[in-house]
């Protein structure tokens, strides 16, 4: 049996399993986010407020973490609808700002806790819970790559103009890509509100975004297992690192020059020269 | 016969310089059209405004009795016309049956979110419909390597075979191929010709951009000649080569 | 009167976002990459700053030219290990974030090391002399930030409009290629377009420990975030907007200070950029330094 500080590494990683998830997606059709911590924050706080606020009725965990999956896709769609008409250094750009945007919002949103955040979570995420999950949307993901949408997100990443001159709706399926990465993230939030049991806007801030964006770019995002790789990667190397003491994380981010430098197409790429 | 295609007074500006200027005509349906030319003359640009990746200036498109001016280029593969690309455009992550599976798209049942996990109608069902139509595609186009390789590891001939079979697979009523011959020795044009050939048989309506004059001669039924963004020259093969305005254009009058 | 009090303070806090973004766009014009440890490098300018009040018992004008040098310095050294081996491996636009998000983690991990987490005191510059104007009143912090700021956007605007320099890196902008055609070295362009964004970034450091008193390792991060905004604003690698734009948003963020919540400080800016994006993706300002993309 895991040990508790075992066990929650375990969690801890499977919620940024599911953050490198949420990037992958938007990135296997040429998206890039660099907000994703604002619609994990969605979710936590939505997911949160239902299972120990809303006490009208007796939400189950499942279906709050569903919900709030739900209300970080349906912001993504939002979002997405004017942002995905905008490419490359604006798009980073203005997701970077959404991110923030929502992590302000909810400092100035007092039913919520404001600044000072929302405790009184109830500890309902457990391990199967997590590796449920993460075994659900691996699978998902898996499968979508031969599906006529998971090749539509690589034709879009690959050529615009060619995919759309093979009937492919840009518009639509980029939006899908948002709101399927938003959905997930915000299912990953609701996993974290309910482990670390307190809330507050500054747990999402463009820091948290970074590190799921590092997860997809350090491990690949040429199928699942990339965002897997670079989460464990990079949710462990610190524990491996602990020796280093107060240096780790000053190791770590040389690594992470190093693999840039060195693997820019991340650690499971195609054997060809890294796509840009 | 009738018109599937109609182009009416066609004008394409690009900040000053009129790409094409006026050009009004309508391809057949059944017929294998090319459209000749020194470079430069609009033929590509041509190309664009028929496949909705520029809108025209000026002017109207008509497909099979609707006016369909101003679509957007998927929606315009829905109606029922596809391309392929002079500079070949295959999505290089994508081994070549994938490509041509995605030409297929429109032609798959919309599978649900949760019949990705399996179920009775799940999402292989899909896959191997789309995967027969691709293999189909490519016995058309009399690709011979094997589906599963990279685009980027085959000749330019092959993966100009590649784009045709992509965009066969959406079953379009009219094709469009710029320059598919560019690059291919006699042998090899022949070939391509006769498949063309093959792709009209089949009912579709093909119209060709192509300099190998060989090949324009030997399969085309009509053959439209544009200069300096005008046609200025329609008819059998054989009336065209004999056109004085012909000649005139591409001996360098222009 | 209030009001042009809150703009005078707002003109100040936007001079130093003005002088990070002009950071930004020098390198994004010249390389068309995101840097995204500018922020730090600005941190890391009010440290070195404070260093050498501390060592050196340096004075305001000692202080602000020990943090140019280093953080040109630092410039320069950030471009050989994380853009230049990246750039030439063409890993797309992704590595250097990578990369550069690699780089601002260290320098914030150094820095948390020797300085620790909490925010470290900044020891007082100036008297506190103030000047009035009728009701209006300036303190001589501010005085010196502003003649500061402004006098350094002179001479960026001097830079690049009248020098071999300048211009040579205007010409990397608008085509690598041309440029080298031209004999320039595209290479060495860099390096001094890194060195100069990243002494004006520390510049920008040690005025805001001047005008807050207080330095912290977590600093640059919102730097980082507010420079691409205000770069986005003003349009992308375009000097003089970059200038506005930080403008723009000091005054902004004061009025909403002023006259909203405090908190709702960080929200007008991005709010701004979401708006500057969807009505006017290009930019508040075109041209600068590219003209146009």
């Amino acid at each position: 049996m895991l040990s508790s500080y075992q066990e929650s590494i375990a969690i801890f990683l499977g919620v940024n399993v599911l953050m490198a998830f949420s990037v992958y997606v938007p990135t296997s059709a040429g998206l890039i986010s660099l907000g994703q911590a604002g619609f994990m924050a969605i979710g936590a706080y939505a997911s949160a407020y239902l299972t120990s606020r809303f006490t009208a009725f007796d939400v189950p965990f499942g279906l709050a973490l569903f919900l709030g999956g739900a209300a970080a896709g349906i912001v993504g769609v939002l979002v997405a609808a004017p942002a995905v008409r905008i490419r490359g250094i604006y798009l980073i750009i203005a997701t970077l700002g959404f991110g923030e945007i929502v992590r302000v919002l909810f400092v100035n949103f007092e039913p919520l806790g404001g600044a000072s955040g929302l405790s009184g979570i109830q500890p309902l995420t457990t391990l199967s819970w997590v590796v449920a999950i993460c075994l659900f949307f691996f699978v998902f993901l898996w499968r979508l790559r031969s599906t006529p949408l998971g090749r539509a997100f690589v034709a879009i990443h690959e050529d615009e103009t060619a995919a759309e001159a093979m009937g492919i709706n840009l518009f639509r399926t980029k939006l899908m890509a948002f709101g399927g990465g938003a959905f997930i993230a915000g299912i990953a939030g609701g996993l974290y509100a309910h482990f670390a049991l307190f809330i507050d806007p500054s747990q999402f801030g463009f820091s948290k975004s970074a590190e799921a964006f590092l997860f997809v770019i350090l491990g690949g995002s040429v199928n699942p297992l990339g965002p897997v790789a670079g989460a464990i990667v990079v949710t462990l190397l610190p524990e491996f690192l602990r020796f280093l003491q107060d240096w780790r994380m000053s190791f770590f981010a040389v690594l992470l020059i190093a693999c840039a430098v060195w693997r820019p197409g991340g650690l499971i790429s195609y054997r060809r020269a890294a796509h840009p | 016969m009738t018109a599937l295609l109609e182009l009416r007074s066609v004008t394409q500006r690009f900040g000053g310089f009129t790409a094409l200027d006026d050009v009004s005509c309508s391809i057949e349906a059944g017929s294998i059209s090319s459209l000749i030319g020194p470079n430069g003359a609009g033929k590509t640009t041509l190309f664009n405004v028929i496949s909705g990746l520029v809108m025209p200036s000026a002017g109207s498109l008509g497909f099979n009795g609707t006016d369909y001016t101003g679509r957007r280029p998927d929606e315009i593969v829905r109606l029922g016309i596809a391309r392929n690309f002079q500079q070949v455009r295959l999505f290089p992550a994508l081994s070549v049956i994938e490509n041509v599976m995605v030409g297929a798209h429109l032609r798959l049942p919309r599978t649900g979110l949760l019949d990705f996990m399996g179920g009775p109608f799940n999402a292989d069902r899909v896959d191997r419909l789309a995967r027969s139509i691709a293999t189909e595609m490519l016995d058309l186009v009399e690709f011979k390597s094997a589906g599963d390789t990279h685009p980027q590891q085959l000749t330019l001939v092959d993966q100009r075979r590649i784009e045709i079979a992509r965009a066969l697979a959406s079953d379009p009523r009219l094709l469009l191929l710029d320059e598919p011959a560019a690059g291919m020795n006699p042998s090899e044009s022949n070939q391509l010709g006769a498949i063309i050939r093959k792709i009209r048989d089949l009912g579709r309506t093909v119209l060709l951009v192509e300099h190998n004059m060989r090949l324009v001669m030997a399969i085309s039924d009509h053959v439209s000649v544009l200069s300096a963004g005008k046609v200025i020259a329609t008819g059998t093969p054989s009336s065209v080569q004999a056109d004085p305005a012909v000649i005139a254009a591409y001996l360098g009058n222009v | 009167m209030v009001l042009l009090q809150q703009i005078i303070n707002g003109v100040m806090l936007g001079s130093t976002y003005a002088l990070v973004a002009i950071g930004y766009s020098l390198i994004f014009g010249v390389l068309r990459l995101l840097h995204f440890a500018h922020g730090e490098v600005f941190m890391v300018g009010a440290f070195i700053a404070l260093c050498s009040v501390w060592f050196l018992n340096a004075g305001p004008v000692l202080a602000v030219v020990c943090a140019a040098v280093g953080c040109a310095v630092l410039g320069v050294v950030i471009e050989f290990v994380a853009f230049r081996p990246v750039r030439r491996r063409s890993g797309g636009m992704l590595a250097p974030i990578v990369s550069s998000l690699g780089v601002g983690l260290l320098l914030q991990e150094v820095a948390t090391n020797i300085f620790g987490a909490d925010q470290t005191r900044f020891p007082p510059q100036f008297e506190a002399t103030v000047y009035h104007f009728g009701s209006l009143f300036v303190t001589s912090t501010q005085l010196f930030i502003l003649a500061t700021s402004f006098g350094l956007m002179l001479l960026v605007h001097l830079f690049i409009s009248k020098t071999k320099y300048g211009l040579a890196m205007r010409a990397v902008a608008e085509n690598v290629d041309v440029a080298g055609l031209l004999g320039i070295n595209s290479n060495a362009v860099v390096v001094l377009t890194f060195a100069v964004a990243s002494a004006l970034g520390g510049i920008a450091g040690v005025l805001v420990g001047f005008a807050f008193s207080a330095i912290s390792p977590f600093m640059g991060i919102s730097m980082t975030i507010k420079g691409l905004v205000v770069m986005l604003i003003g349009g992308l690698g375009n000097v003089y907007g970059a200038m506005i734009g930080g403008l723009v948003l000091g005054i902004a963020e004061v009025l909403t200070v002023g006259y909203l919540a405090s908190s709702y400080r960080d929200a007008f800016s991005f709010a701004l950029l979401i708006l500057v994006l969807l009505v006017r993706p290009q930019g508040l300002f075109a041209g600068g330094l590219r003209a146009g993309h």
